[in-house]
């Protein structure tokens, strides 16, 4: 199981990034390589040419502003995973972040590699559909921003072109307080979901749902929002009866299937999972609201 | 024909600078190139754990990362534990509690939980099993590993409140 | 040196090295001007070749050589692996060729072995050669391959039957035709693989000048691996040496001779370079020998008391494409069936069926955890129809300790009657019980059940035939510098033989345990070795070296008697000298001793002596002997999930004699884990065309740290009369009794919606299928 040969590039900054891009063909990306990387020793995976965004520094970071968190492509997982800012403004992010992988794949994998390799069950990109991201992706001479709907085409694929990479993805920001909930059912501890369910969540002065998104991971070929079931919960005053109802449609949603899990089973935990992410998303809103 | 560079890794202290492939490994680097078996290659696939190593101190599996990434880095491993033929506590701990059998997932354990108790120095049991998850064990049933890293954190804070 | 070191809980003599990364795998060894083999594999379950290509993969820059079974030394072209254990029952015995000749009859068999530089330029040639196969219809289930009509695995054999054979115990058709109650269960049992850390590998290094070979193989015994070299090489015994270094782990796979062994030997005599093979993690899924399916039709027929009259079936087995070890694995299921229990009436018939799936051997446990499933699940079916409570119906059933030696009537695989040495079966239950509470447990499960949880108890007996013969051998010799040696065929895989061993010669000597070297599986050391399997080493090795070390201090004693004049019987040994008793200062050295010993040149021996200070031993145990063990486990399973939690664990169990309690914990409790993976995420999935669909670490679940209970041990300890320590096996002890437990837990907590589990192992997505729709639970 070693890779197979390749030219390597290692550009250290976006624009020598773009330049390379634009002229090599057969090509990956490699960000933490922790998907690419087996991918290649088990010969799936042989590109002609490999270019390693790890030296690109301006790559890596966080900013908060009042609407937006926006992280570069290269931040690593264990930075979001142990930010101080992130646990406060955005916590649902290191919450799902301790189901991903084990330590040593954090301290390597980042935000950008785990959306660009775009599998199903990741806990990031579920994320990424829950806080609608933007993904702004570069290339020679320009960039253009995608909503995160259009940035996943498929099981395993992106619309990122050959000659484009993911500068950076922006979060929409909730309010202060909001409830969060991050429901994930894998067969281990760090194995890919089964089924992951997140739920954020912020109340009316009523009690009543203000806001909710839900999505749902594992499940289909692309990480998804319960669109609908959310729009007919807001308003609605959270218990049993809403739960069910946003449970249920969780259950109606189109699932894979594979040679160790049914369709079936996995439309059964987005049911319960859905259940539970909610009940607790808007527990905690309201013990946060009160705190 | 396959491309290579020169790189410059220092590892357990020693720099060394070497002339690799660039599709090399950095756990064949280790083992091939530099001779330091002590780190093993258990899946290639980042699944076990065996290969762990510290790059700048991070944990990181070395059968998923180039040689050529590690150029200019410092990197520690299972060689590097010991001050000389005296075991560090990590390692007498393990001695004591038998955490090892085959021991060939032992470096990779002893590289993973050497940087978790930095980060957190007095774990719950939930807290070591759930740090140890990214690491295979099929001989101990990992209790006797568990049992000696609690006793090594409990050691660290007898002797801090000592001092 | 006062301290008794048999007995004791002494850290290990292997530990200082492996903790500092100075152990020495197979993969470690780096021998001048070697070279790198990659294997070419079938990736077909069935197909015949046409022809093969080497032309592109031989111009690659780098390559040494490609070998397909055309390019095979003229013995290796002639003769298939020898088949070890052979038995009349077993009517299809099938090995394969070094390399595939014509045929491939599973998903990695080797085509052709490719020789390079570097393992990396292997990989890229090995792509490189063109195979021509013609797909076969291949079939991959056992029961399918029984069926009218199936394709047959090897390509002109009429049917897929391996082996048929009967077991029986009394007279069946009586003990069912009278009894008030008769239970079926149709169970389905898949066990998965040894998944030792480190895969397989062997290097391989001709030398020209002797015409001999040396191979260095992550084994579990050498000597079995140079008798096979051997059969297959025209050389004399002293022209092949097989050595294992250190080895990461074997759990029984590691056993088997494999076809990359002769391979890799060919490649390093036909380029006159030592060359390796290191088995990387995607061949060891493919390649590495593996348990299977197993499908048991069975039934008990037990009276108004619960007593069992009689249990009676058939059981399918899936042996995949080879037959290296014969009928073991599903030979030892059957015999395992009976366990602690008295049952008076026995017949199950075994088939072993190929199929186009790399050969089932033996791992950890080997068939006995599945033959435990089968009764306890019977035993468990028994508590519920009658009402009674599962431990009661267990102890009704019990072999009481009066019975020793008890004989069951069947006859095990070491071709000895199933005759148990020892054990007390009920006290061992019981022990078990009383560490978890099991008095109480009725309470907090009905307690827990208002709290909307889930919790269940299960209880897992079991009887494993443990230090099998014919023998394992061991030489205990002081050399002239006066440094104890003991050498063996044993082979460690994680077992600690290097202290044991150390420790059972220690106390001889009245020395410390490391004053001794233990030098472990090289067949230049020890002429005859079998190896480290079945539990075996330490009841055979180490008694072995009980008796040698016995009668070295003897001789060592004779010796220094004449030196000092005085009597033997006045001396003692301690810390490397042996001294007049109570007079230490009158002594001599072993050193001193040792020379005196072999004699000087050209003068005659002292007193009629042997010379030299060692003695070779083999202990031959007449039958095997018999450890025992319950685990008791409480589960909580999360309804709405299927998730399973183990809460607690309690294995009691007996393996006689303990040498080291520190080594027997550390073997029980990480058996235990691999008992955990088979009941709830071992599984290795094959299509319909046998391709495997578990072929990494991401699809094939073994047990993490997060993923196993504390194990709860209680010791009991009832030595064996079988060999002069008392001992008993232990290595397999925490996996058998294990999964029956785990899974009777699970349907114990699913009680109350009427479940019943005939499985294993058993998934959440399986158990939230048995629910139904209870699995609704709160969100419903």
């Amino acid at each position: 199981m070693k890779p197979s040969p390749f030219t390597y590039h290692d550009p250290q900054s976006v624009a020598e990034t773009a330049a390379i891009l634009s002229e090599v063909e057969d090509c990956r990306l490699l960000a933490g390589g922790q998907s690419l990387m087996p991918m290649m020793n088990f010969r799936f995976v042989q590109p002609s040419n490999l270019v390693d965004l790890n030296g690109v520094r301006e790559l890596a970071f966080v900013r908060e502003d009042a609407g937006r968190i926006a992280f570069g492509a290269m931040t690593r997982q264990r930075t979001l995973e142990r930010s101080a800012g992130l646990r406060e403004s955005c916590p649902i992010i290191p919450l799902a972040l301790s189901h991903v992988g084990h330590r040593q794949t954090r301290a390597r994998g980042t935000i950008g590699g785990s959306l660009c390799h775009f599998d199903p069950s990741a806990e990031l990109c579920n994320l990424a559909a829950l806080h609608e991201a933007e993904l702004v992706l570069a290339r020679r001479g320009g960039e253009r921003a995608l909503p995160f709907a259009e940035f996943g085409v498929g099981y395993l694929t992106t619309a990122v072109e050959p000659d484009e990479f993911l500068r950076e993805v922006r979060f929409r920001r909730w309010p202060q307080g909001h409830g969060y909930a991050f429901e994930e059912f894998a067969m281990r501890h760090g194995d890919f979901a089964i089924c992951a369910i997140s739920c954020l969540v912020t109340l009316a002065p009523s009690g009543a749902v203000d806001d909710i998104a839900i999505a749902v991971s594992g499940v289909g070929a692309v990480p998804f929002r319960l669109g609908e079931a959310e729009a007919s919960a807001r308003g609605e005053r959270p218990g049993h009866d809403l739960y069910r109802a946003l449970a249920t449609a969780a259950s109606k949603v189109e699932a894979m299937s594979d040679s160790y899990v049914s369709a079936g089973y996995r439309q059964h935990l987005a049911r319960i999972l859905t259940y539970r992410a909610v009940k607790s998303a808007v527990e905690n809103a309201g013990m946060r609201a009160a705190a | 024909m396959s491309q290579t560079r020169s790189i410059a890794v220092t590892v357990n202290g020693r720099t060394y600078e070497k002339t690799v492939e660039t599709r090399r490994t950095l756990v064949d680097f280790l083992r091939v190139d530099l001779g330091l078996t002590g780190t093993h290659i258990g899946c290639e696939h980042g699944a076990c754990g065996a290969c762990t190593v510290r790059v700048e101190g991070e944990a990181v599996r070395s059968c998923l990362m180039l040689a050529v990434q590690a150029n200019g880095k410092s990197i520690v491993t299972v060689e590097g534990l010991a001050q000389g033929n005296a075991l560090n506590p990590l390692q007498q701990a393990f001695w004591e509690k038998n955490g090892l059998q085959c021991g060939f997932c032992t470096p990779g354990m002893l590289m993973t939980i050497s940087e978790f108790l930095e980060e957190v120095p007095s774990p719950t049991e939930e807290e070591v099993r759930e740090a140890l998850s990214g690491n295979v064990c099929r001989c101990t049933g990992y209790q006797a590993i568990v049992d000696a890293v609690l006793q090594v954190a409990a050691q660290a804070r007898a002797e801090k409140e000592a001092v | 040196m006062g301290v008794r070191m048999f007995g004791a809980s002494v850290k290990r003599k292997e530990d200082p090295a492996f903790l500092s990364g100075k152990g020495r795998y197979v993969d470690d060894i780096v021998l001048p001007n070697m070279a790198y083999a990659a294997f070419v594999r079938s990736p077909f379950g069935h197909a015949r070749i046409n022809g093969i290509d080497k032309s592109a993969a031989l111009a690659v820059p780098g390559v040494l050589a490609v070998l397909a079974y055309d390019d095979l030394p003229e013995t290796l072209k002639e003769r298939p692996l020898p088949l070890f254990v052979q038995v009349a029952a077993l009517s299809q015995p099938k090995m394969p060729y070094t390399l595939a000749v014509d045929e491939v009859r599973y998903v990695g068999e080797p085509v052709a072995v490719v020789v390079a530089e570097s393992r990396y330029i292997a990989e890229d040639a090995a792509a490189l050669v063109d195979v021509d196969y013609e797909p076969l219809p291949a079939v991959a289930d056992c029961l399918a391959a029984l069926a009218p009509g199936a394709p047959p695995v090897h390509a002109g054999s009429d049917n897929n039957v391996a082996a048929r054979m009967p077991s029986k115990i009394g007279d069946v058709e009586a003990a069912f035709a009278g009894a008030p109650h008769i239970f079926k269960e149709r169970i389905f049992q898949h066990r998965g693989g040894a998944f030792f850390m480190e895969c397989r590998g062997a290097i391989g290094s001709y030398d020209p000048v002797l015409n001999s070979l040396l191979m260095y193989i992550s084994s579990q015994g050498a000597h079995r691996i140079k008798r096979g070299l051997l059969d297959l090489f025209d050389l004399g015994d002293h022209q092949i040496r097989v050595v294992t270094p250190d080895v990461g782990g074997g759990f029984g796979p590691k056993g088997s001779l494999y076809v990359e062994y002769p391979a890799v030997a060919a490649c390093s005599m036909l380029l006159g370079r030592p060359v390796k093979w290191i088995e990387d993690r995607r061949e060891n899924f493919v390649a590495t020998h593996q348990e299977r399916d197993q499908y048991w039709d069975v039934e008990i027929a037990v009276d108004g008391n619960a007593k069992i009259l009689g249990v009676r079936g058939t059981m399918t087995h899936d042996n995949g494409a080879y037959t290296p070890w014969g009928i073991v694995l599903p030979w030892i299921s059957v015999a395992t069936v009976p366990g602690p229990y008295v049952v008076p009436a026995f017949h199950i018939d075994m088939i072993s069926v190929l199929t186009n799936k790399v050969p089932a051997t033996p791992v950890r446990g080997a068939g006995r955890p599945q033959a435990v499933v089968v009764m306890e699940r019977l035993m468990d079916r028994v508590a519920l129809e009658l009402g009674l409570d599962p431990a009661e119906v267990r102890r009704r059933n019990f072999i009481q300790p009066e019975q020793m030696p008890y004989k069951v009537g069947l006859i095990f695989r070491d071709g000895r009657p199933v005759t148990y040495d020892s054990g007390d079966y009920p006290a061992c239950q019981a022990a078990a019980l009383d560490a978890i509470g099991y008095e109480g447990f009725r309470a907090r499960q009905e307690k827990a059940r208002q709290e909307g949880r889930y919790i269940g108890i299960g209880i897992g007996n079991a009887v494993e035939g443990t230090g099998l013969g014919p023998y394992e051998g061991a030489t205990v010799r002081v050399a002239t510098n006066g440094r104890l040696v003991v050498y063996t065929g044993a082979t460690p895989q994680g077992q600690s033989h290097k202290t044991t061993l150390a420790q059972i010669a220690a106390d001889h000597f009245g020395v410390g345990i490391d004053d001794i070297s233990v030098e472990t599986s090289d067949t230049a050391t020890i002429s005859l070795g079998v190896g480290s399997f079945a539990a075996r080493t330490a009841v055979n090795a180490g008694s072995s070296v009980h008796l040698a070390a016995t009668k070295v201090a003897e001789k060592i004693k004779l010796v220094a008697a004449d030196m000092l004049e005085v009597s033997p019987d006045d001396l003692e040994l301690k810390d490397g000298f042996v001294h007049v008793k109570g007079v230490e200062e009158v002594r001599k050295s072993f050193r001193e001793v040792a020379v005196k010993a072999i004699g000087m040149p050209g003068f005659s021996m002292a007193g009629g002596l042997e010379p030299g200070l060692e003695h070779t031993a083999y202990f031959t145990p007449d039958q095997s002997t018999y450890a025992n063990g319950t685990t008791v486990t409480e589960v909580e399973v999360d309804i709405e999930t299927g998730r399973v939690k183990i809460l607690r664990l309690v294995l009691a169990h007996d393996c006689g004699r303990v040498i080291n309690p520190l080594v027997v914990d550390g073997q029980i409790v990480g058996g235990v884990a691999h008992g955990v993976g088979n009941a709830l995420y071992e599984r290795l999935v094959y299509d319909d065309e046998g391709q495997p669909l578990s072929t990494n670490f991401g699809e094939y679940l073994l047990p993490l740290a997060a993923d196993v209970p504390r194990v709860e041990i209680v010791h009991q300890e009832t030595p064996s009369p079988l060999n002069p320590l008392g001992i008993k096996g232990a290595g397999e002890g925490g996996t058998i009794p294990t999964t029956a437990s785990v899974i009777g837990a699970i349907e114990d907590a699913l009680s109350p919606f009427g479940v019943r589990i005939a499985e294993a192992p058993i998934s959440p997505q399986r158990i939230v299928e048995l629910l139904g729709e209870a699995a609704l639970g709160r969100t419903r």
